[in-house]
């Protein structure tokens, strides 16, 4: 019994993770391969959403990777890449939008949240300081006068 | 009372917020086409029942037509088939079909089937065209203009009120002839 665990456990150390991945493209070189994962990744997959296409198992997703992998090999640089999916699929297919006057509000937005919470807590923390000095001399008056 | 009225505010200004995320979210029947107000991309794929022959879509040119995505794995498309085949038999507009990622055998027997609405079909078996006109989901149904511009797109089943209003709608007042 432990033999054959021992050999599913050493068997297993053969299994390449790649190999249950969805995406199983292979680019010539490295430096494609990584840029490719990178791009696959960023891309959504307009069909489910919250995957992105390296992610999804649809069809459309691995036609996405198809266009993606072409183009990569066709020398485009990621900007022109990610600018002729936009151009088909218009912003939601990039997971980080690009800053513009229309996305400007949601990229500032966490900015100013923490600018509100920040002034909203020096606030809070000035007033208990304030009341807790007059607390003090309250406290202090009565002693004095005893 | 003062100290209420900053949290109240913050309070129905976040709300407001979310209701409108809520409502304009990405779902299927909301999402704008990119290519809503340009050139409608070019293709030329081979005609669904006659292989020596291509269609290119360079030969609607000049005038306006309907393209309707869709394929024989669709339900929805199913579901539009009946109105698309009383939108055929009204010849206002050539309506050409995208048969998107499917058989072409399986995409004849449901046009020998279910009837044939479509002036042609365009093979699209590797979905390059699809991906050109930014179709995410079928079916979908695009309406260009006789400038090649892309004016409409209409994403889910077709039905007569969605012709009506932002189909026929657009068409050349008096018929196209």
């Amino acid at each position: 019994m432990t033999r054959v665990l021992r050999f599913i456990a050493v068997a297993m150390l053969f299994v390449s993770l790649r190999a249950l991945a969805v995406d199983i493209t292979v680019l010539p070189n490295e430096q494609l391969q990584q840029r490719y994962e990178a791009l696959t990744h960023g891309l959504r997959c307009m069909q489910c959403m919250n995957n992105s296409i390296a992610d999804s198992p649809v069809g459309l997703a691995s036609d996405l990777r198809r266009d993606v992998k072409e183009q990569l090999l066709a020398g485009k640089t990621d900007d022109e890449i990610r600018a002729s999916m936009v151009k088909r699929y218009g912003n939601v297919i990039l997971f980080t939008p690009a800053f513009n006057s229309a996305s400007a509000w949601l990229w500032l937005m966490p900015v100013i949240g923490l600018l509100a919470g920040i002034f909203i807590a020096v606030r809070i923390v000035r007033q208990r300081r304030y009341l807790v000095e007059q607390d003090d001399s309250v406290v202090d008056g009565e002693e004095g006068s005893r | 009372m003062n100290r209420f009225v900053l949290p109240v505010v913050v309070f129905v200004a976040l709300a407001g917020v979310l209701y409108i995320g809520v409502r304009h979210s990405p779902d299927k029947s909301t999402m704008v086409s990119a290519l809503l107000g340009k050139p409608a991309p070019d293709f030329e794929l081979p005609v669904l029942g006659d292989a020596t022959r291509k269609f290119s879509s360079r030969q609607l040119a000049g005038k306006p037509w309907v393209l309707n995505v869709w394929g024989t794995w669709c339900g929805e498309c199913r579901v539009e088939h009946e109105a698309l085949l009383a939108i055929a038999a009204q010849k206002q507009v050539p309506l050409i079909g995208l048969s998107w990622r499917d058989d072409d055998d399986a995409a004849q027997q449901w046009l020998t089937e279910l009837g044939n609405p479509y002036s042609i079909v365009a093979v699209d078996r590797e979905g390059r065209t699809a991906i050109d006109f930014g179709v995410y989901g079928a079916p979908e149904t695009f309406f260009i203009d006789a400038t090649g511009r892309v004016l409409y797109r209409h994403v889910g089943a077709m039905t007569m009120d969605v012709w009506q209003r932002e189909f026929a709608s657009r068409l050349p007042k008096g018929g196209l002839q």
